[in-house]
């Protein structure tokens, strides 16, 4: 296993060897037509191959790069191995970006061809095709809806599959050139382009080369004992470093098998009927995964409410300690055994966790409580902490050792180091080649002796001798009387209250601090039906008084929590609004990644910031929004703005003493 | 890409209906109507409230016996029609409030759209055996390619009547998808709707007439979605036929702007 990546040092070097040494173990896996799909890594090498030939024939050269957009499907990871068995550059592209945004990553990577899931992904690189002079053709994999279209650039992956078998057929050598053409390739080469979100300005084009990618897939593999038995769901975006590395170079790495879901609406069906083993999911997927499961226990029979809520009071209690191996009392034992059969088997069940070793989260901070209820179920759930031009690993959680509030300890042949100035920095073989085309950002972001500024402030913690992550090191600021404002430290408060699905804090150089809240209306619209009130839209929701009373009251808390850990105590909310609209990343307010752009957001709702620190107790405001076709329309609203009790820090503080 | 070409106006008639009129008691629902659907078109029928809209449609599926005029389908003339013979006879449709079965998950209900295709008896498929079996998985195929294609896979397994409405009209279409229709009868496919909803619809509409190439003739109320969807409308009034032609030819009617979309200034 550990000399595999030494022999095989490229992805079609790995499919190759795969295809060799488990060739009839399942690769791949598409739900489709209901059904469960599946592909040996043999078989997925002889797709691959008449793919690349095609391409091959079609024109793509070494060193071209080519985007891939879509969905999770395996054909479109099938797209980037045949590109790069010819030495081209796959560039996954955000499914859900729009058009605009597309064309800028397009361009910018001066992609050659595209390989597209569907027509929808198709009608936005035509809408975008004049300012792309360099893209020549474009491939799909679902022809729905295609057949009117000009073919004269477009041709289905069926099309470029046939082109390639036939290319093979008609020429004995042509497989032998082909491998030729794999043995090229070599470990430093470019393997991968991924543009990131970035919260501030255009997205970077990071280089990373099979080195990065498969050692540090490699040492995730070691890191986590995964093997070729595993199970993962691939139903994260293509273009995040994430997708690429669990669902594509872990896979190939390791053996195991990805699988792919229906669509991205029955991820949570098609995991429970995998079953995965290993899975990766930002703190929002864990979150949903509770919200949902709560509200449906409020329309529960009363017998099953009661026995839910009592067993789920035992695995709080109990449920971690037995996890992480500590001593425990036998009566415990038992108790969480028949809770094990009554409540929490049935829910893994559900989510499609009875299988799981190992689940990471990562991207956010994750809510204390959301964090301790899978791992109370017996979930092995842990934190990681990762970034694009780390080829992810930086810091994770050993297993048995997991708290809600810190990222881990490095990685696998990863150094940390905290600068001055608090910002975290490392040095991995993950590292990054540095942004396309842009040596003074990567100047910027990497020092010539390899290490990396994250961005992000964080201290070593002395107790547990983990990574602890406070906030981007640029957005910790200082109220006008110099207190500490960390504002996603808040935010994140904030949110890990159901009801509250995102929120933006404002305080640096200000007197106070104030924040937009957006509500949760899964969870507030199960409230609502609840308690008789009457809603029509997102909007009216938003704006019910009530709603507002509820968010008044969780904030109050989070004031009491912010004055009980000290630091913090001057930067409590003193005035909030509930948004009218979610912040989306169609409009630009939260990043690709769903982080909040707060530049963007301060500009935009400049009004109600105004009307926040002006004392007003109600805003106008109208809003620009972009359909995901990129058509635009307005949302206008007047918002009631509200003053929460602040918490005497004095009283905490004696209380505390 | 949304527009409709103008190739299928010059095509085959499908349907034609001929000086049809039909009478409740002393209730005229429709009088002297004459009109085409040519294969391979998207056909609107709009008009005010009773203007006898879905009593045509009524008409065109046998469900109403006309008392006068003739109706002839794919060449063939007839008086009367029944509803059963008018499935067998390759024309389905959906209904102005949905018509499922409710307690059934939208993957059984699509399925019973086959029902008219199965050729295994009773006994044959409940031992659920042999041909039958065969048959079976056939069917599933063709009602999974169906789920598929109007993108309600997640609902598959849901209890219909659990589902929202504009969910409950798609799997509503997919039932008369299942039954491989070549003539589509749409009675208001988007009432109801929210503006997202409807653009699904739409999508969906033109998907399904450009992909299996079946004719459809709808009943509309929302002037921007017949507009953009029809190759061709046939406007109502009082059970009157007022204007037949392209959308820019009805939008320009003058009968057409004073009876039913308000008078112009």
């Amino acid at each position: 296993m550990a000399d595999g990546t030494a022999e095989a040092d490229t992805f079609p070097k790995l499919l190759i060897r795969n295809a060799q040494v488990r060739g009839l173990r399942p690769a791949i896996r598409h739900k489709d037509f209901g059904i469960w799909q599946t592909w040996t890594w043999a078989q997925v090498l002889d797709e691959v191959l008449a793919f690349s030939v095609g391409l091959d024939e079609l024109g793509l050269r070494r060193g071209d790069k080519f985007a891939v957009i879509g969905a999770n499907r395996p054909r479109l990871y099938w797209a980037m191995c045949a590109g790069q068995a010819l030495g081209a550059v796959p560039v996954p592209v955000y499914a859900d970006s729009v058009a605009d945004e597309m064309a800028y990553v397009l361009d910018h990577a001066e992609a050659t061809l595209a390989v597209v899931e569907d027509q929808e992904q198709f009608d936005k690189v035509l809408a975008v095709s004049e300012r792309l002079p360099k893209l020549l053709q474009v491939f799909y994999d679902e022809p729905r809806g295609l057949r009117d279209y000009d073919h004269a650039r477009l041709k289905s992956i069926d099309e470029v599959q046939r082109i390639g078998r036939q290319a093979l057929a008609a020429d004995a050598g042509r497989r032998a050139r082909w491998q030729q053409s794999v043995a090229q390739g070599k470990g430093s080469d470019l393997s991968v382009m991924l543009y990131t979100s970035g919260t501030t300005g255009r997205a970077k084009g990071v280089m990373l080369t099979y080195d990065n990618v498969l050692i540090s897939a490699q040492n995730g593999n070691t890191y986590d004992r995964l093997g070729e038995s595993e199970e993962v769901i691939a139903y994260l975006p293509l273009a995040w470093i994430g997708d690429h590395i669990f669902s594509y170079a872990q896979s190939y790495v390791a053996g195991y098998c990805v699988n792919c879901p229906e669509t991205g609406e029955t991820v949570v069906e098609d995991r429970r009927e995998i079953g995965t083993t290993y899975a990766f999911a930002p703190p929002r997927v864990y979150e949903n995964l509770l919200t949902t499961t709560m509200v449906r226990m409020e329309d529960a029979s009363a017998i099953k409410r009661r026995m839910f809520h009592y067993f789920i009071g035992v695995a709080r209690r109990w449920g971690e300690k037995i996890l992480n191996g500590e001593k425990v009392p036998l009566h415990a034992r038992l108790l969480y055994g028949l809770g094990d059969f009554l409540v929490y088997a049935p829910l893994k069940n559900r989510f499609g966790l009875s299988r799981i070793r190992v689940s990471y989260t990562a991207g956010e901070a994750i809510g204390p409580e959301i964090f301790s209820f899978f791992r109370a179920l017996g979930i092995n759930l842990k934190q990681l902490y990762g970034q694009t031009e780390a080829s992810v690993y930086i810091a994770a959680q050993p297993d048995g050792e997991s708290f809600p509030d810190t990222v881990g300890k490095p990685n696998q042949d990863v150094e940390i180091r905290i600068a001055e100035n608090g910002e975290v920095l490392f040095r991995s073989p993950g590292v990054f080649v540095g942004y396309y085309k842009d040596p003074e950002k990567t100047a910027e972001t990497k020092t010539p002796d390899g290490w990396v500024h994250t961005g992000d402030a964080g201290f070593i913690d002395p107790k547990t001798g983990h990574l602890k992550i406070i906030d981007r090191a640029k957005d910790v600021g200082r109220l006008i009387d110099g207190t500490l404002f960390a504002p996603k430290y808040i935010e994140n408060k904030l949110k890990f209250f159901p009801n509250i699905r995102e929120a933006v804090a404002f305080g640096d150089k200000r007197d106070f601090v104030t924040a937009m809240i957006n509500i949760d209306i899964v969870a507030v619209g199960s409230w609502a039906e609840r308690n008789n009130v009457v809603y029509g839209s997102y909007q009216e929701l938003a704006a019910n008084p009530r709603v507002y009373e509820m968010i008044e009251r969780h904030i109050e808390e989070v004031n009491r929590a912010l004055v009980e850990e000290g630091v913090m105590a001057g930067a409590q909310i003193k005035r909030f609004l509930v948004l009218h609209k979610e912040l989306d990343a169609d409009d630009g307010e939260l990043t690709r990644t769903m982080k909040v752009r707060r530049g963007l957001i301060g500009e935009r709702y400049a009004p109600l910031i105004k009307a926040l620190y002006e004392g007003a107790t109600e805003a106008a405001i109208a809003t620009e929004v972009t359909f995901e076709d990129g058509r635009k329309g307005t949302i206008s609203a007047r918002l009631k703005i509200r003053d929460v009790k602040v918490a005497p820090v004095a009283a905490a503080l004696e209380k505390a003493a | 890409m949304r527009a409709p070409s103008s190739e299928v106006l010059a095509g085959q008639v499908l349907l034609s209906v001929e000086n049809v009129s039909l009478s409740f008691g002393g209730v005229k629902a429709i009088r002297d109507v004459s009109f085409d659907i040519r294969k391979g078109e998207i056909r609107a029928i709009i008009g005010p409230n009773g203007a006898g809209k879905t009593s045509l449609l009524n008409v065109i599926n046998g469900f109403y016996q006309p008392q006068e005029g003739r109706i002839t389908f794919r060449g063939e003339t007839r008086e009367k029609m029944r509803p059963y013979a008018a499935a067998r006879g390759g024309i389905a449709r959906t209904f102005q409030n949905v018509a499922l079965f409710k307690g059934m998950s939208a993957l059984d209900n699509i399925m019973t759209g086959r029902s008219l295709k199965m050729n295994r008896g009773f006994v044959w498929q409940l031992l659920r055996h042999g041909p039958a079996l065969a048959e079976e998985v056939e069917h599933r195929r063709r009602v999974e390619e169906i789920i598929d294609f109007l993108e309600i896979n997640a609902i598959r397994r849901v209890q219909v009547g659990r589902l929202p409405y504009g969910l409950q009209k798609r799997v509503e279409l997919g039932r008369a998808l299942a039954m491989e229709p070549d003539l589509l009868l749409l009675d208001e496919p988007m009432a109801g709707m929210n503006l997202e909803e409807k653009e699904d619809m739409s999508r969906f509409v033109l998907d399904v007439n450009n992909h299996y190439g079946t004719t459809i003739a709808l009943i509309e109320h929302d002037m921007g979605v017949v507009m953009d969807l029809s190759n061709r409308v046939l406007v109502l009034d009082y059970g009157r036929k007022i204007a037949d032609g392209t959308p820019d030819e009805v939008k320009a009617d003058r009968n057409v702007i004073d009876a039913y979309l308000g008078v112009a200034h």
